[in-house]
């Protein structure tokens, strides 16, 4: 470096000179457009605008100049830096974001075969399908009740008017529980939970109660010794046979879409007076084919059985007969899965085999 | 009940034509549900074959084949034999058989065509039985001189058409008669409904001619008042006995009542059963024949004495107790269990017996169910008599089986008539007449009301103002009340007039807490990757060995069935991990690796050792008694339980996996408390079937009991055949849902920053991690928000019996920025109460 001399000539320092200059931002411009990555870059950025580039070093020289001289080789010399910044900072950014693009495309990954890493566990067909069913009934206002497995032979039989020597009380297929004094049974419908909310609610009582059963059934295609059913029992002032339609109509609707409803055909059960057997209309052919496969060309599909309150369930229950009247049904919940499903083999929905529950949704 | 439609025909009018199908669905508009139709689906040329040649053909499956040459006569169109593959080989050469040719269809829409099989072109079957659609019988063709009897065979020529012959043409409805309609265990019965769904004249069969009751009869002596335990009803209040002299019952039945027989379901067996079979079918009404020569007096009806025994006619001796009704001669032998079966003494014997002694009684139903029930013995008698039969037929039934008994077999009838009549009076039903409309919202007429209950046959008299008192036909014993004829008004009616309405309910509540917190938990799990199973809950004591259960572990105090379905397990579980465990063995069996289930349902606590009184029918029990039922209801607390093994993650192009492990199932547990909003406390528990070092209990904060999670016990897992190191959690869901059925109060969150501080504490390796985690907890204050052990270290650097617990310790104020000097100390605190607590040494 050059000392303070005032004798001195600013022409003779020659980078300073303006020719020097341009060529230095000329250099500097060319090597900065040719950096193809940033690392490129950062080596054009030491050698042109580094401490020992042309240009830092031509800047420390103005320091010497006599002050006449000093303004105009600034200029100069600060223009050609700034032109070298600005191409720098430019260059930076494309480089950039060149780089950042060619990250996603690197990163890129082929998502259309990734399996599930934890997959998805299921609730059971029966259960959801118990609760869609209770669901409707308390849309339309209800309460869901429950009750015991094991039950007091009262509640299950006499309780509803199925007395002890009643051939239905024998057709119930009933588990006895030992010993035979101990007047316990494993329930054989969900029946008795009606008389235990008459006796625990009182009247008015409008309540569905879904809940395993018992029959001492060999498991196979259509048949199984452990089972699923929803009851339903209102008990209020002025019901009718009408109204029990219109509730089973409901609920045909809920659980098999919108225009299904049902139908009453006479029958027996020792808890209702008068009975029926209820059907819904079959969902796939509604009735209008003769060759249909879900209903076998009859157009109706059996459901379950209901009624009007038999006297003597009232009067067991401690309920005026002659002021409340009410109706009951009760349904299973497999025969509803199945028709919903096309499940052809109760087998398939008992035995836990978790590929069979993969085959639903959370919801069904 | 199977009803043949010709002889339906004999006591209803039917339309020309009718088809099995349209009676079927005019008897289920009336409550007569069909179970069935039979016959009429056998087409096309069914014909007489003879076997001319028979050639067995061994083949390569071990069969034997039959190459037959069969003449079917022109049948065929050529009159050439036709040559037939036949599997069977319980015939000969020459011997008649049922041949069906190509172009026939057999039930089930089977079609015939000449078709190659084992070698041979087989043009057309030789038919079983089970076929042709006459039964279940499979175990060869038909040899139709067994099936039609010599004679009749003998009459047929090869190549007549079949159908007729075997009733192929005839077509039987089989419907389900409800226990209420024990009169339609008869072709009467149902001719009536079809009458009364249709409107069809109806000609009563027991409107015959007969004979009435004289004196010098047969003597007979109801001799039971009625018993305490069977309510005072006299076991036997109508007895007919007629007597028929010098029959051949050698004879045999004639086809068209064999034929009857059979398209009813019964088998024909000798001209006296055949006859009083018929007259059951016919009329309702059971009968049983006596040889009167047998009988060594009067017929005494009574019941049985203690230590009387009867050998019945299926060939068992039983015991009879003395609520049995039974038929004695001269009050001390045993004939028969009253209209439930007979026994050897006075039966009839066809070659033996001429002089023949009928009996047509009613018994009354409570009793023949009561003994039916006793001996495990049913019988088409007992079917009928439990479910009511007509008291007003007895003396027509007696009298058409005497008719038969003459026509068929030779007799002559004794002029004296034997009719022992006590019937009580039918009581009459008082029926308001606005009560059908009431209960069924069809606005009926009085004057339907009317008609329709004098058309089921009841009796009316009118009783005031808008009532009428109506008595019910003597074959309906189930109209005992009002709404019983509220009923038969509504059905024969139509069911199908009553409208659709809903009823305007006041609205309730929604699902209770209990039912929305078992559907959370169950759906949480699910989320988590587990799938819901549903068991059978009967097991056996073997499987409490299985789990290992110590010998005096309450658990194995299980409820017992008297009848269960299988004797191996007649127990119901008392957890539900006793039964979960095989849903994981039947996946993994079957080839899944990774499987994960949960179940969520009750388990039954052992009896009470309380009696559940059973109080009877119709009357609500006193409150007493009704607690004392309930008090006897053992205890079903609804549980959920795991069981785990395979991967939790898989592994692949996509990173590393990992097992399911202990913690999983520990995680999982805590997720269902989670889910309830309920906090758990955990120590460590050694209990079947977990693994003793890998099991924790889990409490509530008050010290409740919860349930377990672990690791299965290496020998659990390997007698239950189950993947090392299955993880299972049992949890008991009653406990946390009640703990969780409060409303959470929210604390304010503080936005103020938080401050982070790690702390390593080396203790001795037998102290639990969750009691130096507990302390560090309660030493460090107010200011702590959480803390987390997130390493632990054993190894060269420490003792051999110690162990480094790396814990993260959170700490935020409500109102303010913490200083240092404020965290260290709420750190060292929490040193200073583990060191103490525990002799945890920083690190």
């Amino acid at each position: 470096m050059s000392g303070p001399n005032t004798n001195y000539d600013p022409v003779e320092v020659a980078a300073l000179a303006p020719a020097v200059v341009d060529t230095a931002v000329t250099e500097a411009l060319a090597a900065i457009a040719a950096a193809s990555d940033l690392d490129e870059l950062k080596a054009a950025r030491l050698a042109h605008a580094g401490e020992r580039s042309p240009l830092a070093l031509a800047n420390r020289e103005i320091g010497a100049l006599p002050p006449t001289a000093k303004a105009e080789a600034g200029k100069r010399v600060g223009q050609a830096r700034g032109r070298v910044n600005q191409a720098l900072a430019l260059r930076q950014t494309e480089l950039e974001a060149e780089r950042d693009e060619r990250i996603l495309v690197d990163e890129a990954m082929d998502l259309t075969a990734v399996p599930a890493r934890r997959p998805l566990g299921r609730r059971h067909v029966l259960t959801v399908t118990a609760e869609r069913m209770a669901d409707a009934m308390v849309g339309m206002g209800w309460e869901i009740a429950e009750g015991p497995g094991v039950e007091a032979e009262w509640f299950n039989f006499d309780a509803l008017n199925f007395d002890k020597d009643h051939p239905a009380r024998q057709m119930q297929d009933t588990f006895f529980v030992e010993p035979a004094d101990a007047g316990l049974v494993l329930r054989t419908h969900t029946s008795p939970v009606q008389a235990r909310s008459l006796l625990e609610r009182g009247v008015p009582l409008y309540v569905a109660v879904p809940g395993k059963t018992f029959r001492t059934d060999e498991l196979d295609a259509t048949h199984t010794p452990v089972f699923h059913q929803l009851e339903g029992l209102a008990v209020d002032e002025g019901l009718t046979m009408a109204h029990l339609k219109g509730t089973l109509d409901r609920l045909a609707e809920a659980m098999f879409g919108p225009g299904i409803v049902s139908r009453l055909r006479p029958a027996f059960f020792p808890f209702t007076e008068p009975s029926a057997e209820m059907d819904f209309r079959c969902f796939v052919c509604r009735g209008e084919d003769a060759a249909c496969r879900t209903c076998g060309g009859t157009g109706w599909i059996e459901w379950g059985g209901c009624g009007m309150v038999n006297h003597n369930v009232l009067r067991a229950c401690g309920v005026d007969p002659d002021r409340y009247q009410g109706f009951a049904f009760g349904m299973g919940v497999e025969r509803t899965a199945m028709f919903r499903h096309g499940i052809t083999d109760m087998r398939e929905m008992i035995e836990g085999d978790v590929r069979f529950n993969a085959q639903f949704g959370m919801e069904i | 009940m199977r009803v043949p439609v010709d002889w339906l025909g004999d006591y209803v009018e039917l339309p020309d034509g009718v088809t099995g199908a349209q009676i079927a669905a005019d008897l289920v508009a009336v409550g007569l549900e069909e179970e069935g139709l039979h016959g009429g689906d056998v087409t096309g040329p069914l014909v007489v074959g003879r076997v001319l040649e028979k050639h067995p053909e061994p083949q390569k499956n071990g069969r034997t084949i039959n190459w037959c040459q069969v003449d079917v006569g022109a049948a065929n169109g050529t009159g050439e034999p036709q040559g037939i593959v036949c599997g069977a080989d319980n015939f000969d050469v020459g011997d008649l058989v049922a041949v069906i040719l190509p172009g026939g269809v057999l039930p089930g829409d089977f079609r015939i065509s000449a078709r190659k099989t084992y070698g041979h072109v087989s043009s057309g079957m030789i038919c079983s039985a089970r076929e042709l659609g006459l039964g279940e019988d499979h175990d060869g063709i038909i040899v139709l001189p067994r099936l039609l009897g010599e004679d009749h065979a003998a009459q047929l020529e090869p190549g007549e058409d079949l159908i007729p012959v075997l009733g192929l043409d005839r077509e039987v409805v089989e419907v389900n008669v409800t226990p209420d309609r024990g009169y339609c265990f008869s072709l009467r019965g149902i001719a009536r409904e079809y009458s009364h769904s249709t409107g069809a004249a109806y000609s009563d069969p027991a409107l015959l001619p007969v004979d009435p009751p004289t004196g010098g009869g047969y003597a007979v002596e109801l001799a039971d008042p009625g018993i305490a335990l069977l309510d005072g009803v006299p076991g036997c209040d109508r007895y007919v006995a007629r007597v028929v002299r010098g029959i051949d019952l050698t004879r045999e039945t004639p086809d068209w009542m064999q034929r009857r027989l059979l398209e009813a379901g019964m088998r024909p067996i000798s001209l006296a059963v055949d006859v009083t079979n018929y007259v059951m079918l016919a009329l309702g009404q059971p009968l049983h024949a006596f040889d009167l020569a047998t009988l060594q007096g009067p017929v005494v009806v009574r019941r049985a004495r203690p230590g009387e025994r009867l050998r019945t006619l299926d060939d068992v001796d039983r015991a009879l107790d003395p609520e049995d009704l039974v038929i004695t001669d001269s009050g001390t032998r045993v004939l028969a269990l009253a209209g439930v079966m007979g026994g050897e003494d006075g039966e009839v014997t066809p070659g033996v017996t001429t002089d023949v002694l009928v009996e047509s009684a009613h018994f009354d139903a409570r009793s023949v169910a009561r003994t039916s029930r006793r001996h495990r013995l049913t019988s088409e008698a007992a079917k009928r008599f439990e479910r009511g039969v007509d008291p007003a037929v007895t003396d027509a039934a007696a009298q058409l089986a005497v008719d038969l008994l003459v026509e068929l077999g030779g007799g002559t009838p004794d002029p004296a008539v034997t009719d022992v009549d006590q019937r009580a009076a039918r009581r009459a039903v008082e029926l308001e007449l606005t009560m059908p409309a009431r209960y069924v919202g069809v606005d009926y007429d009085p004057g339907r009301i009317r008609e329709v209950l004098t058309m089921i046959g009841c009796t009316l008299e009118e009783a005031g103002e808008g009532w009428v008192s109506v008595t019910p036909p003597s074959w309906r014993p189930d109209l005992t009340d009002a709404p019983t004829l509220v009923e038969e008004v509504a059905r024969v009616d139509g069911y199908d007039k009553i409208p659709s309405e809903v009823p305007r309910v006041v609205g309730g509540r929604g699902l209770t807490h209990a039912q929305r917190s078992r559907r959370a938990v169950a759906g949480a799990l699910a989320g988590l990757g587990l799938h819901e199973v549903l068991t059978y809950p009967f097991v056996g004591p073997d499987r409490f060995d299985e789990l290992g259960l110590p010998a005096d572990d309450v658990r194995r105090d299980a409820l017992r069935l008297a009848n269960p379905l299988s004797d191996e397990a007649p127990l119901m579980r008392t957890e539900l991990l006793q039964t979960l465990p095989e849903s994981l063995r039947r996946n993994i069996s079957r080839g899944m690796r990774d499987v994960a289930i949960f179940e969520v349902d009750t388990v039954t606590r052992p009896l009470t050792g309380l009696r559940a009184p059973v109080p009877g029918v119709g009357a609500r029990p006193e409150d007493e008694t009704l607690d004392a039922i309930r008090a006897a209801v053992p205890h079903q607390p609804w549980h959920v339980a795991i069981v785990a093994a395979g991967q939790a993650e898989r592994s692949g192009w996509w990173g590393s996996g990992r097992p399911v492990d202990v913690t999983d199932v520990v995680a999982w547990a805590h997720a269902i408390a989670d889910t309830l909003g309920v906090r758990v406390d955990r120590r460590p528990s050694d209990r079947a079937p977990f693994h003793p070092g890998r099991c924790v209990e889990l409490t509530l904060a008050d010290g409740t009991l919860v349930g377990w999670a672990g690791e299965l016990h290496p020998q659990v897992v390997q007698r239950l055949g189950l993947p090392a190191r299955t993880g299972a959690a049992e949890l008991d869901l009653d406990v946390l849902i009640s703990a969780s059925d409060h409303r959470t109060q929210v604390a304010p969150l503080s936005t103020h920053p938080m401050a982070t501080s790690d702390v390593a504490l080396v203790v001795t390796r037998d102290v639990r991690f969750g009691d130096v985690e507990e302390s560090l907890r309660a030493g460090a204050g107010e200011l702590l928000e959480s803390v987390e052990l997130f390493d632990v270290y054993v190894g060269d650097q420490l003792g051999a019996d110690q162990q480094s617990l790396a814990f993260r310790m959170h700490f935020r104020a409500p109102d303010r920025t913490l200083t240092t000097q404020e965290v260290n100390a709420a750190r060292s605190a929490a040193v200073t109460r583990a060191a103490r607590a525990h002799g945890a040494v920083q690190r």
